[in-house]
Parts: structure tokens; C-alpha cells; sequence
């Protein structure tokens, strides 16, 4: 298909139709300021943080619901448009919490940074505030619809990511907010817990409860799930020498930003007080701790001894599909080249 | 896996995990993968969003039996017969692909034979699936341009396992629907690595990329690269293992990372196998039921606390990244085995897992690609024959199978290894639930227990009144083999007459009455069906 040629601050690109002057603007390295929009969902242009000018028009439009159109010419840095921004900005300031200092997405909050980005200083609306319980109902995400900037990112990732249909709008004007059904507690709802409506918010209106208290992460490492086949790959937060929980890479080639309730939330079997952290070795039906050295040149002389007596095909290895493929190899390789046997399976066979 | 690598020369899902979304049917058999693989549930949802049709094949009412457009709610152990009921109505109404047939495959003839013992009157009889579901579902799957099967352990874990699975393959080459975009035979691997494992050639007859041991050549190339001769006799299974250790003729046994005492079936038999062993190491994260019959037990370090490689369920290699150090005095696995080899008198050193990988590419054809560099940002799927090779999206592409021409496999059904009776009156299959993994999340996952703390077994209202069983109660669930309990959960998410449950809870170590039956091909237990009675506990 042909390729439409818009200007955008005054610089000329090509893009395939049914880009939006968002995308185009990006393709040009320029940064148009977004809250409502992510990549991966379909535009909504209900936040207006995009606001920029396209020739022509009567007001000041959505960029990333705009679609690019052949010989538009569009501004996204006028005097008019920064003003328009922070007032959006502005607003949503008046209506939410300014408990930045103590909240737990403090540092990583979309709306603090743009407050900052924008230069916003004066919250000149005084008014109304909204008044709701915090739903701290489950082990997994804490709802604070008093963070909620209702930019809608929730109930996209839940419709048409995880397709659960659990968050949705409710109520309407100023008492707009985003709810399970019935207004319920998620633990009552169809909620399965997989987290990617808080890995999609800009707020703190959704966090991961056991994360709370737990710092900003020192270094998030892209690593793949220890649990199904389905292979979803996640960053792991670490702190302190500690996973501290784990968050969505929406780079992750299988998953993008979904995750489920297990990888999400059931890592923190890694940190369990009943680890293993000594080999042990059983002495009248008792273990003891013992040294790595004591312990392998045991089973090295006790396996050596077997071999000796019985033949290696007295000798047996299971592996793991937990293991990685590494430790797979290395296991058959030991039994086939070292012991001499080819007794060695493991429990997912089929 | 011997299934599908018996009809198609590749024992592993031919399709990619991002094509479901545009399937136009899914037919998902013996399968729950909003629970059990909750991504790729989230991605079959996305295809019914954009209009793809649904088939389910499950005695249970689960999420994506609720919302299939065809349920067939079939007895458990009966899929061999429904499937070629299917089969029998797809030749009868000229549905199934001829071109395809003639230029792809071998065998049909066969199996059309086979398929014609099955008219929907008596498969009706044999599944209790009502013929007009069985017809609306042949219809529906072999009339789409793009038709997938997905399948997990509901189908293996019979003693019909292998037989189950090729029936599945006949279905797929019977309509074409193999070697394209979206369609396909997929097998939703239940653990992180298992693909890997097979891969790997952590099996008895087998070395790495699914090499024949009985191959003169094959051992030849394995001996010279390592040095040492590889045996050429096929190695115990793990059930024979079991059987050999209480025979006295396997004396010691290595265990890494798994729990055959709560996740193999019959554990009792388990037990007394490993408690037959004169010397039992374990390798795990936890003193696990195994573990603890050990003489010595070595402590491995997590999946946060190495590097390495993954395989997942559709052939992708990727990466596992150390994100911490090992706790305690604990090691990887991979170090304490060169180690432990180096100390046998069989030196392994490697710098770095990468060094093995490049070892694995060395001599296995369908890894020969992979390296460390080339799956740092999304990985590959094998097949990877060379270093400039993109790698696989699907498999048999334009019906080009693995093994040439894709093999039908004549099937007749036959009953599982027990069925219920006056004694034992219900009918027990188990599976996961959302919340937990195997054995290993319980307890020390402490959010996801804090959600689901126990156990709980599924009952039919009709058979909990019959049992004065109400919610909530402790119920007995016993066997030919055992008997434990759990608190009861009256729902008709199960028929009447059969009860589920999870295995997930050491208090409730389901294994210890499921049936020690096992496949004839891959001794794959007969997890998913055994005889129970159920009472009122106390």
C-alpha cells in the first residue's frame, strides 16, 4: 500500500497507513507525552496528556488516537499545547493522593513523572475528593481507586490481553471508577490473579501487595519461569542479594507482559526458610550436615564401590525437567560416560 | 511423545504458542490450560474473542469446556473411541483431505477400516458422548481452513497414552491440518523444562536430539566426543526402575530435582523400591518425601541462582539467568555433577554453562545452532540446524513430516486398567489447579498457599447426597492402594460418578491411590484414571 507523508515539527516522514501521528511522531525520535496509551492495547485518547496541534483543525487533538493522513502538517510543542497538558495533568493532581513521599510506586509512578516532565507546581483546582476503601481482599494486588487516574489501562489488558473481562468501568461523571462486578473485593470476582493489570498501571492505584515494603529494585534480570512449559520469560526484581518479586518484560517473545498467579507471585518458594543449605549425610537413620568434599567423595566411593560389586547397570539416574537443558545433558552424560550405564529417565516421559 | 514421534518422526508440539490466537478451531483435548498453562489459556481466549470456534473434550466442566461451542463430556479413559468416532464421521461425509492424504501420509486404509468399527451409535455407547455433539464436532474441526488440537496429560496418562496420542495424529493428517500456520498436533508440556529434558537425552534409549542408543553410528559419534563408551543396552524407565530396586537388582540411585514419592503414581511401590536401594542420593532445593529416604542428600541451587537454557513446550531455547546468589551453601546443579564426575574419575570441567550448550550444539542436529548469543533476546525453536538457520516456527511444513510420509496408526480402544466396581463404585482423575505447581509451591510459595491452603476433592451433588457428603466435609478417598483425605467440594464440574482431585498438597498425597498402571510404550502412569470409594471422614 502507499505510504501517506505527514510533517510533524516541521520535519517531513513516510508511514503505512493506519499509523497514528503518535507512532509517527515516535518513528521521528519526538516525544509526545502519553498515560492512557500503551503499545500493546488498542487506543483510547481518554487521558488528552497527547494533545497536539494538526493544521486544521479546531481544537487540539489526541495523538495517539489521530490517524496520520497525507500532507497533515502537526505541532506537539506550542506554548498552547504544554499549557493544555499540564492543566490535564493539573487535574488529575487535584483529585489524587499526595502521599508521593509514601507510596508504594513512588519513583516509578507514570503521573509523578509527568507532573515532573510537564513542570507542573501549583494544583490551582481545589475541590471534591473521592473517598474509597482500599481492597486489600487477596494475597496478590491491592486496588486503590483513589489513585486510579481511570486511563482505562487496566480494563484494556483485562479485556483484551488476559480476555477475563474482570475490571471494567462503573458509575459515570466524577464517580467514575474502574471495579470488579457488583463493586466486590477481587477475591470475591472471576479475578485469576495474573497481575497484568498491575503491570499495565501508571499509578499505585494497583500494586503487587508482596512487594509492599520492599524498596526499588536494585537490577531486574530477564530470566524464563521455573514453572509450566508454557516458557513466559519475567524480570526478577532483586534486592539486597533477595528476589523481591517480579514484573513483567513486555519484551518476553512468548508472553509479552502477561503473566500468570504462579509466575507473577509464587517465586518466593526461592527464599523459603526450608531451603537446603548444607549436604547431609544420614548416620543411624539421622542427618548431619556435612562438607561438599565429605559428602560427594562419599557418593563418588559409594557409587565406585556399587559399580565394582554389581556392574554399572546396578546404578540409576533421575533427571529433571526442572533442571535446565545443561544439567539434563551433564546427568545422562555422566551415567553413560562415567558410569556406563543408560539407566537414566525422569518423570515427564510422556 | 513416542506417539506423535511414531506418526510424524517428531515427538514435540508442531505449532508456535503466538499462532493460536488466529486458529479458526481449537480442539482441546485432555487439556485445562487456563489452570495448567494459564498464557496459552489467555491466548485460546483471545482467539474466541476474534471469533475462532471451540471444541473440548472433558469430563469436567472446566473454564474452556463452559465456553466451547462443542463439549463433548466424555468418561474418562474413552478418548481412543470418541476419536475415531470422529474419524468415522469425517470419511463418511468425504471431509477428510484427499490430496493431502495420498501425497503426505501412509496408512489410511487402515485406519479408515478401523475407523468404519466406529458409527456414532456405538461410540455413544462406549463415551456417553450424545452422537449429534460427536458429528457437530467433526464437522466443525474438519471443515476449517485452520484447525488445531492441543492436548496435555488427559491424553498421556493413560495406559492407552501412546495410543491416544496417534489417534490424535490420524485426526490432524486425516484433515491436512498439519504443516501450517495455526493447525497442528500440540502437546502442552507440563513442566518448565520437560521438552528440554527429552531434548536432552535424559531417557533410556535415547541421547541428546532424540539419537537412537541401538545406533551403532550414533554411539560411535557419543563415544569418540566423549571419550568413554556409551552402552548399548536401553536403560531401565523410571517405573522399571522402581520394579528392579525391589527385584535387588539395581542397587543405588541418583535423584536430581525430583519427588517420585509424592508425583510418581502408586507411591507405596515407589517407597519400597527406593527403601530397596542400598545407597540413594537426592539433589534438591528441599528435603523433600524423597529426600528423606536419601543417605545423602545434596543441596542444588534454584532456577534465580544459575544460568542456562530452558526448552519450552514449543521447541523454544531460552534463557535462564542468575539473578542471585546461591542460597546458603547450596550449588547449581551443573557444577555439582562435574564435580561429582571428576571426582568418579571422569573429569568434567566447564567455565560456564554456554561451554556445555556448546558441546549440546556439537552433537545434536537439532540444537546445532543454538548458542548463547543467538538466544539472548527471544530465543529459537528446533529445529536449528545451522548457525545461520532462523530456526522453526512450525513443523512439517507443507506435509513434509520428519520421517517422510506421516504414518496412520490403526487404534481400537480399550478400557483402562481399572474401572470402577461394586467395591471401589467412582471413578478418580486428577489434574492441576491454578494455584499451585506439582509439588513444589505449597507451603513455600507462601502467597499462593495463603490463597489455596489445602486440598480439595470435586463430587458430584448426586453422589455427595447418596454420601451424606456435604461441603466442606472431610471426605476418604481410598483405593486398591491407599486411602487420604481432603475436604469435599460439591460441584458439577465433575459427572456423576467420577471425583477429581490435584496432587499438589503433602497432606494430601493424592499419588498414594492413584493407579501404578502404565502405558505399554512410554510407562507414562495411569494418572488420570483409577477405582475409589469415598466416604465421610472424620
Amino acid at each position: 500500500m502507499d505510504k501517506i507523508t505527514l510533517t510533524i515539527d516541521g520535519r517531513q516522514i513516510s508511514v503505512p497507513p493506519g499509523t497514528t501521528v503518535l507512532g509517527a511522531a515516535r518513528l521521528l525520535g519526538i516525544n509526545i507525552p502519553t498515560l492512557c496509551h500503551l503499545a500493546d492495547l488498542t487506543p483510547e485518547g481518554c487521558c488528552r496528556v497527547c494533545l497536539v496541534e494538526v493544521a486544521g483543525l479546531r481544537s487540539l487533538t489526541t495523538a495517539c488516537t489521530h490517524p496520520a493522513a497525507e500532507g497533515m502538517v502537526v505541532r506537539t510543542d506550542t506554548p498552547d499545547i504544554r499549557e493544555a497538558r499540564q492543566m490535564v495533568v493539573e487535574m488529575l493532581l487535584a483529585n489524587h493522593p499526595a502521599d508521593c513521599l509514601t507510596c508504594q510506586s513512588n519513583l516509578r509512578c507514570e503521573l509523578q513523572r509527568l507532573a515532573l516532565d510537564l513542570g507542573v507546581r501549583d494544583i490551582r483546582f481545589r475541590g471534591e475528593r473521592r473517598h474509597y476503601e482500599l481492597d486489600d481482599s487477596n494475597p496478590f494486588i491491592i486496588r486503590d481507586n483513589e489513585k486510579c487516574v481511570l486511563c482505562g489501562r487496566c480494563v484494556r489488558v483485562c479485556k483484551e490481553i488476559q480476555v477475563c473481562n474482570v475490571l471494567e468501568w462503573t458509575e459515570r461523571g466524577f464517580v467514575s471508577k474502574v471495579t470488579p462486578a457488583f463493586d466486590s473485593g477481587m477475591d470475591q470476582s472471576a479475578c485469576v490473579f495474573c497481575g497484568t493489570c498491575v503491570s499495565a498501571c501508571p499509578t499505585g492505584a494497583l500494586t503487587e501487595k508482596p512487594m509492599y515494603g520492599t524498596g526499588l529494585p536494585e537490577k531486574k534480570v530477564k530470566t524464563t519461569c521455573p514453572f509450566c512449559g508454557v516458557g513466559c520469560n519475567f524480570d526478577l526484581n532483586v534486592k539486597d542479594g533477595k528476589i523481591i518479586g517480579v514484573t513483567s518484560n513486555e519484551t518476553s517473545a512468548v508472553n509479552g507482559r502477561l503473566l500468570c498467579v504462579k509466575g507473577r507471585f509464587g517465586t518466593d518458594y526461592v527464599h523459603s526458610p526450608e531451603r537446603l543449605t548444607s549436604p547431609l549425610i544420614k548416620k543411624n537413620g539421622e542427618f548431619a550436615p556435612a562438607s561438599w568434599d565429605e559428602a560427594l567423595g562419599l557418593v563418588a566411593e559409594k557409587l565406585a564401590g556399587i559399580k565394582a560389586a554389581h556392574g554399572p547397570d546396578a546404578i540409576a539416574a533421575l533427571s529433571s525437567a526442572r533442571c535446565t537443558n545443561e544439567e539434563n545433558y551433564l546427568l545422562q552424560k555422566f551415567m553413560r560416560a562415567a558410569v556406563g550405564t543408560n539407566n537414566v529417565d525422569h518423570c515427564a516421559r510422556t | 511423545m513416542a506417539g506423535l514421534a511414531t506418526s510424524f518422526g517428531s515427538g514435540a508440539m508442531t505449532n508456535s504458542i503466538g499462532e493460536i490466537a488466529d486458529n479458526e478451531v481449537m480442539f482441546v483435548i485432555g487439556a485445562n490450560p487456563p489452570e495448567a498453562h494459564p498464557v496459552i489459556g489467555a491466548k485460546m481466549r483471545q482467539a474466541l474473542a476474534k471469533g475462532a470456534r471451540l471444541i473440548v473434550a472433558d469430563p469436567r466442566k472446566t473454564e474452556l469446556a463452559a465456553a466451547a461451542h462443542v463439549w463433548l463430556r466424555l468418561r474418562p479413559g474413552t478418548d481412543v473411541a470418541l476419536i475415531n468416532g470422529l474419524l468415522h464421521i469425517i470419511i463418511k461425509n468425504g471431509w477428510h483431505d484427499g490430496a493431502f492424504i495420498a501425497k503426505c501420509t501412509t496408512g489410511f486404509d487402515a485406519v479408515a477400516a478401523v475407523a468404519a468399527k466406529y458409527p456414532p451409535d456405538l461410540v455413544e455407547k462406549i463415551t456417553g458422548v450424545a452422537a449429534h455433539l460427536l458429528y457437530e464436532a467433526a464437522k466443525m474441526y474438519a471443515t476449517a481452513g485452520r484447525a488445531g488440537i492441543f492436548y496435555t496429560l488427559g491424553i498421556t496418562e493413560h495406559t492407552c497414552g501412546t495410543d491416544n496420542v496417534m489417534s490424535l495424529a490420524n485426526l490432524a493428517m486425516l484433515t491436512g491440518n498439519v504443516g501450517k500456520p495455526s493447525a497442528g498436533v500440540n502437546p502442552l508440556r507440563g513442566q518448565n523444562n520437560v521438552q528440554g529434558a527429552c531434548d536432552m537425552g535424559a531417557l533410556p534409549n535415547v541421547l541428546p536430539g532424540y539419537q537412537q542408543v541401538k545406533w551403532p553410528d550414533i554411539r560411535k559419534k557419543f563415544s569418540a566426543a566423549w571419550g568413554a563408551e556409551v552402552p548399548e543396552k536401553p536403560g531401565h524407565t523410571l517405573p522399571d526402575m522402581f520394579d528392579a530396586a525391589v527385584r535387588g537388582d539395581l542397587k543405588a540411585m541418583f535423584i536430581m530435582g525430583e519427588d517420585p514419592v509424592l508425583s510418581d503414581a502408586n507411591a507405596h511401590h515407589v517407597r519400597k523400591g527406593l527403601e530397596s536401594l542400598d545407597f540413594l542420593v537426592c539433589q534438591n532445593l528441599f528435603l523433600t518425601e524423597t529426600a528423606k529416604l536419601a543417605d545423602v542428600v545434596l543441596p542444588a541451587a534454584s532456577f534465580a541462582e544459575k544460568e542456562g537454557t530452558f526448552t519450552n513446550t514449543e521447541r523454544r531455547v531460552q534463557r535462564v539467568r542468575q539473578a542471585i546468589e546461591p542460597i546458603g551453601g547450596s550449588r547449581p546443579d551443573w557444577m555439582i555433577i562435574c564435580e561429582l564426575a571428576t571426582r568418579f574419575g571422569y573429569p568434567m570441567a566447564y567455565a560456564a554453562p554456554e561451554e556445555i550448550m556448546a558441546e549440546i550444539a556439537a552433537l545434536t542436529p537439532s540444537y546445532a545452532g543454538v548458542t548463547y548469543p543467538r538466544i539472548e533476546e527471544n530465543g529459537l525453536q528446533w529445529p536449528v540446524p545451522a548457525a545461520d538457520h532462523p530456526g522453526t516456527q512450525f513443523l512439517h511444513e507443507d506435509g513434509q513430516f520428519t520421517c517422510g510420509l506421516g504414518y496412520f496408526q490403526p487404534i481400537d480402544y480399550e478400557p483402562p486398567a481399572e474401572v470402577p466396581d461394586d467395591e471401589y463404585p467412582l471413578l478418580l482423575t486428577t489434574g492441576r489447579i491454578l494455584y499451585h505447581y506439582n509439588v513444589s509451591t505449597h507451603r513455600h510459595a507462601k502467597h499462593l498457599t495463603a490463597h489455596r491452603p489445602e486440598e480439595r476433592v470435586m463430587v458430584h451433588p448426586a453422589d455427595a447426597a447418596a454420601l451424606g457428603l456435604t461441603e466442606g466435609d472431610t471426605a476418604q478417598v481410598s483405593s486398591r492402594r491407599g486411602s487420604v483425605r481432603a475436604k469435599a467440594w460439591v460441584t458439577d464440574a465433575v459427572p456423576p460418578g467420577v471425583v477429581w482431585m490435584s496432587f499438589h498438597f503433602p497432606d494430601t498425597p493424592t499419588n498414594e491411590i492413584t493407579s501404578g498402571a502404565y502405558d505399554k510404550v512410554t510407562k507414562t502412569y495411569e494418572y488420570k484414571v483409577c477405582a475409589v470409594r469415598v466416604e465421610v471422614g472424620q
